[in-house]
């Protein structure tokens, strides 16, 4: 160290010399102990950091610590309930969530159940109404037929007769003479067999 | 006349103000004990001022006393883990002492504390002892384990033991000495480049001209002794921390 040799140099001079010349006034009277070094002031220096720095660490301590703690303390719990609330606030939007999705798929559900029986209550209905339209038909179809196998009875029978007249007619236009009704009929049954 | 002026030695000139004699011994309320009850005040009234409202969102200077405490806290929780934290209030008081001591020692014509190595020294020792203390009285004998790593050739043993050891005896002597020089060395040489200043700016114009490269200097040391005042406490502290954690965890 560079004041070392200084130190050493002055050391013996000012120990005799400092006890009075620091009692009068401290400063330019010659060669004196560099002050780091001067030993008359070491019991001076150590009572009063003594005191002052067991002060500062009871003040530290006892007001200091708790005070800037219990700050900081403070801060960590209030982050941790509003994230403790957040949290929770979080779980009731999820619950509401999960209940809403619940009660559409429920309803969803319902509907298609709803729309099902509508189908097949309206698929019953054409069915039966196909079943009357169609029987009511077929009887109609029924009728009809009977209707036109009469006609056609009736209008075969009457075939016979129309026939001979016609035949009479024409053998009279044709030959001049009269033909006996007997004769045409058995000609006509004849071509008829 | 103006080697007074320039001499820079004269800043740390120690002159009683209240004289107390006791048994021959001079306690004397000495300039430098007026430092130290400032820089308590200081130190101990901005802490609590700043969060005397005690608000969930910090203002400024609350936030400043936050940031130091926590740094503290996480300085001292590095080092000497959870258990350190019953020291926690120790480490802040020293850490803001010598913060505090340091950077007042800043103003001119302010005394620094912390450059008188008596200061330095006790602060030290009392590190040291707390250390001593605390270790012995938690682990007894086992604390001397720190002496003896583990995993060493027996052969190698006895020298690493006694490197150990006295390196643990010299820690005290590396403690103080390295913020007492730095606080003084800085000190000595800003004042020396202002002494050049002023001697300089006596010599007329062309002096006056030459004082500016100096002046310069003297700017940019105040800078740096800024950055080492706040630095060295932190390094005291630190070396606090580190020496705390061998009394609460002995083995290597």
């Amino acid at each position: 160290m560079f004041v070392s040799p200084a130190f050493a140099e002055n050391a013996t001079a000012a120990s005799a010399q400092s006890k009075t010349t620091t009692a009068t006034q401290a400063g330019h009277s010659g060669p004196e102990a560099f002050p780091p070094f001067d030993s008359t002031y070491f019991p001076s220096a150590l009572l009063w950091l003594a005191i002052t720095f067991i002060a500062f660490y009871i003040f530290v301590k006892r007001v200091v610590v708790p005070q800037i703690g219990g700050v900081l303390e403070n801060r960590r719990e209030k982050i941790a309930s509003d994230l403790r609330n957040a949290g929770r606030m979080k779980e009731e939007a999820d619950a509401a969530i999960a209940a809403y999705e619940q009660e559409l798929a429920a309803a969803r559900a319902h509907a298609g159940e709803i729309g099902q029986k509508a189908r097949d209550e309206a698929k019953i209905a054409a069915e039966a109404e196909r079943r009357k339209i169609e029987a009511s038909l077929e009887d109609k179809l029924a009728r009809a037929e009977k209707r036109i196998a009469e006609i056609r009875a009736s209008a075969m029978k009457d075939v016979g007769a129309v026939a001979e007249q016609t035949a009479s007619l024409i053998v009279e236009k044709l030959t001049g003479g009269q033909s006996s009704k007997a004769e045409i009929a058995a000609a006509l049954s004849s071509v008829r067999e | 006349m103006a080697a007074d002026k320039v001499d820079p030695i004269h800043q740390f000139h120690i002159h009683t103000l209240v004289p107390i004699h006791i048994g021959g011994y001079d306690f004397s309320f000495t300039n430098y004990a007026l430092f130290m009850v400032i820089v308590v005040v200081i130190a101990g009234g901005g802490l609590y001022w700043a969060c005397v409202s005690r608000s969930v969102v910090p203002g400024r200077a609350q936030s400043v006393a936050e940031i130091l405490y926590e740094f503290s806290a996480s300085m001292l929780r590095d080092s000497a883990g959870a258990e350190g934290m019953r020291f926690f209030p120790f480490i802040l008081t020293l850490f803001m002492f010598t913060l505090v001591a340091n950077l007042i020692g800043m103003f001119p014509y302010f005394p620094t504390v912390t450059s008188q190595i008596v200061v330095t020294v006790a602060l030290a020792l009392l590190v040291f002892f707390m250390v001593l203390i605390a270790g012995l009285m938690r682990h007894g004998l086992h604390f001397f384990k720190l002496f003896v790593p583990s995993g060493i050739p027996i052969v190698v043993l006895p020298l690493v033991v006694a490197i150990e050891i006295i390196s643990f005896l010299t820690r005290p002597v590396s403690h103080s000495v390295r913020l007492f020089a730095n606080m003084l060395a800085g000190h000595i040489t800003i004042k020396v480049f202002a002494g050049f200043v002023f001697s300089l700016g006596t010599l007329g114009a062309l002096g006056v001209a030459g004082a500016i490269l100096p002046m310069i200097m003297v700017i940019g040391l105040t800078a740096l002794e800024i950055l080492i005042a706040a630095l060295q406490a932190y390094v005291f502290a630190m070396l606090a921390c580190i020496y705390i954690n061998d009394a609460i965890h002995p083995g290597h």
